[in-house]
């Protein structure tokens, strides 16, 4: 519990001087703070609809906050989430056009393969490249994103777009007539409940998804901590030369992080296809990938943490609508911002911690 | 033939030349970040103020000379954010440049719906009050060169003149020996006298210096204004020079005249060739994981590159 507590300390005084900085941005641009937090608590947080358009947007980010998470226990930065989660959504809407007629179950259990294996893939590349060659994976997966977005782009552009359609998106993969949805599709959580006699809005994304991104985060749990796999993957984070003299292969573990990480980025793609749009729709993400690493850092890669700090930045995707609209000058940009004051702060307490660590061990 | 040569001419050379000038400013200011052994990944943000400021300033007080003054100082201003966090505070250098890089696809359209009540560009510049065209007095007689180098924003000449300018700083002068020193082994430039905050923090400075001034090329010298995200990856691409180029101010300055020309070619091509722009705008990058991956020659990053330096007590 003391631990929980230490563990919790630094984070929440992280964004609660981001949140300050917040309220001095706000109150410069010439808004009043007060009332742009007070959209943001209860547009996030209140009742059915908040808390649900909240958790959905918190769902890729559990995705692409573990995908951070577990290639940084590795010792990696994957920033190219963003790739990774594009390439994997593709794949997602791609066996649904390909597979027409097929049971539905099968096409979407094969579509969320693909979403998972794409992901890898596309992680696998820089992986294989730094174990192999020693190239920088910040910068490998920097280059695969923007191959990514052009490969995908031009797949959409040219292939899979319905003629004459203004919007960069692929043929639906389900259509929604009087509120069902029919073909390739995950349930919402209207339908899930309704069994239940629970009643959910039925306007809201959220859907299975979100129950597979907390699933998910039990099953990285258990692999990095109770098993033999994840315990030499973090070896190989805590001190590359330590684990090879342990007989620990670090390049079969560094390939081993960067596809598991891919594949976890990939469950954006289940949620946005599968879950949301029922197509693959060109530019749909602002930025899962790069806020991933956010969530990870301020969850301070721990599937526990990063839940939490992905409902915050959902929260915060959530509010920015409303702050957009409801204020005269502060835009959603302000939320933008934010994460990024969010991300700053963490980063420099991370050393903060560090370095306390380090005295005391220095004390002993 | 006739596609041929109407998009490979001496134009074409000329427009390499200016598409390639902020990617020559980002990729030589990475490079006195990273030889100092901080990794820049920030250039993209840092470009994005200097282009954002630019415009905004020049705006507010109709001269463009304002603007890139102001363009250089938003370039210093957040690159010292950078330096602070990751020499200061040694918060991990990759982290912050992804922070920088976010702040500033916020903080720009903020600022003009504050300024400007716009969502996200600033007022259009009249012709005027962008940067003037410049002419060489020599130059402009030679028949090939003139088409080349004429008529350039300042800027243009700027970026090209830092080149020798780098390369004699950093391997000429007692600065540029220093630099290299702390990027390489910072224990032994430690044990030496050397500063190794100091020379990092100049290198870190330097860089936003310079990829400030790229970022204002872009905003009152190609264009008239600044729109959202105008850079559009450009500082990446400077990175992947600065990589391509073996963090060798010559190599880099040869990657980003590939890459502009890759570019340029880009452009020229849109509805002419068959083969889609969605292709030639990943070659750049295809080619740098073929570089990283050794098979053009190994690309060694400077020794200390990404870690802090901890003084021993």
């Amino acid at each position: 519990m003391k631990g929980l507590i230490s563990s919790l300390k630094l984070p929440l005084i992280a964004v609660t001087a981001a949140f300050l900085v917040g309220g001095v941005i706000v109150w410069l641009v010439g808004d009043d703070p007060f009332f742009v937090y007070e959209l943001f608590f209860t547009s996030a947080f209140k009742g059915a609809e908040g808390i649900g358009y909240t958790l959905f947007y918190a769902t890729p980010l559990i995705f692409t906050g573990l995908a951070v998470a577990v290639a940084f226990k590795c010792g990696l930065l994957n920033i190219g989430a963003e790739g990774q989660l594009i390439v994997a959504a593709f794949a997602t809407a791609w066996v649904g056009l390909m597979l027409p007629g097929w049971p539905t179950l099968i096409v979407v259990v094969l579509a969320m393969l693909a979403a998972i294996v794409v992901g890898g893939v596309w992680s696998g590349v820089p992986g294989v490249l730094k174990a192999k060659f020693g190239a920088h994976e910040v910068i490998t997966t920097i280059m695969m994103n923007f191959i990514a977005f052009g490969i995908v782009s031009y797949l959409t552009q040219y292939h899979y777009r319905k003629p004459g359609d203004a919007i960069l998106e692929t043929y639906p993969i389900a259509e929604v007539k009087g509120g069902v949805v029919t073909g390739t599709h995950l349930p919402r959580m209207h339908a899930l409940l309704a069994p239940f006699g629970v009643s959910f809005p039925e306007h809201i994304p959220l859907n299975l998804s979100f129950l597979l991104a907390i699933g998910v985060c039990v099953i990285v749990y258990v692999f990095l901590w109770k098993t033999k796999w994840g315990y030499e993957l973090r070896a190989v984070g805590a001190s590359p030369t330590a684990a090879e003299y342990g007989g620990i292969s670090t390049s079969k573990n560094i390939v081993i992080a960067m596809v598991i990480s891919g594949m976890l980025a990939g469950g954006v793609g289940i949620n946005e296809v599968l879950g949301y749009r029922y197509r693959y729709y060109d530019g749909f993400s602002p930025q899962y990938g790069f806020t991933g690493i956010a969530v990870a850092l301020l969850g301070r890669n721990h599937p526990a943490g990063v839940v939490l700090a992905a409902i915050l930045f959902g929260a915060l995707q959530r509010s920015a609508l409303f702050i957009n609209i409801f204020t005269d000058k502060v835009s959603k940009d302000w939320v933008v911002i934010l994460q990024a004051v969010i991300i700053l702060f963490v980063a420099c307490e991370e050393i903060f911690k560090f370095r306390s660590r380090r005295l005391k061990v220095a004390a002993e | 033939m006739e596609t041929l040569t109407s998009i490979i001419n001496l134009s074409l050379l000329a427009s390499m030349v200016r598409i390639s000038t902020p990617l020559i400013l980002a990729s030589l200011g990475g490079l006195y970040s990273e030889r100092g052994g901080v990794i820049n990944i920030a250039l993209e943000g840092i470009m994005l103020s200097g282009a954002f400021t630019a415009a905004a300033v020049t705006a507010l007080y109709h001269n463009p000379w304002i603007g890139l003054i102001a363009a250089a100082g938003a370039g210093l201003a957040v690159s010292f954010i950078h330096a602070v966090a990751s020499i200061r505070f040694r918060a991990n250098q990759v982290v912050v440049g992804a922070a920088i890089n976010i702040l500033f696809l916020g903080v720009p359209p903020l600022m003009s719906g504050a300024l400007f009540q716009s969502t996200g560009s600033t007022p259009q510049l009249p012709r005027e009050q962008t940067l003037p065209d410049w002419n060489i007095p020599l130059i402009g007689q030679v028949p090939v060169l003139n088409q080349l180098f004429s008529g350039h924003k300042p800027i243009v000449f700027f970026a090209l003149a830092m080149v020798p300018v780098t390369y004699y700083v950093l391997f000429r002068t007692r600065f540029g020996l220093r630099l290299r020193a702390v990027g390489e082994n910072p224990e032994a430039a430690d044990t030496a006298g050397i500063s190794v905050e100091r020379m990092r923090y100049a290198g870190v400075l330097l860089s936003g210096l310079l990829a400030g001034i790229g970022g204002a090329y872009l905003s009152i010298g190609q264009n008239s204004l600044f729109t959202r995200n105008m850079t559009a990856g450009r500082g990446f691409i400077a990175l992947a020079a600065l990589i391509f180029g073996k963090w060798h101010p010559v190599g880099a300055f040869l990657a980003c005249l590939f890459f502009g020309g890759a570019e340029a070619i880009s452009i020229r091509m849109q509805g002419v060739v068959a083969i889609p722009v969605q292709f030639i705008q990943i070659i750049p990058y295809v080619l740098t994981l073929v570089v990283l991956a050794g098979f053009i020659g190994r690309a060694t990053p400077p020794r200390a590159i990404g870690q802090p330096y901890v003084k021993e007590k």
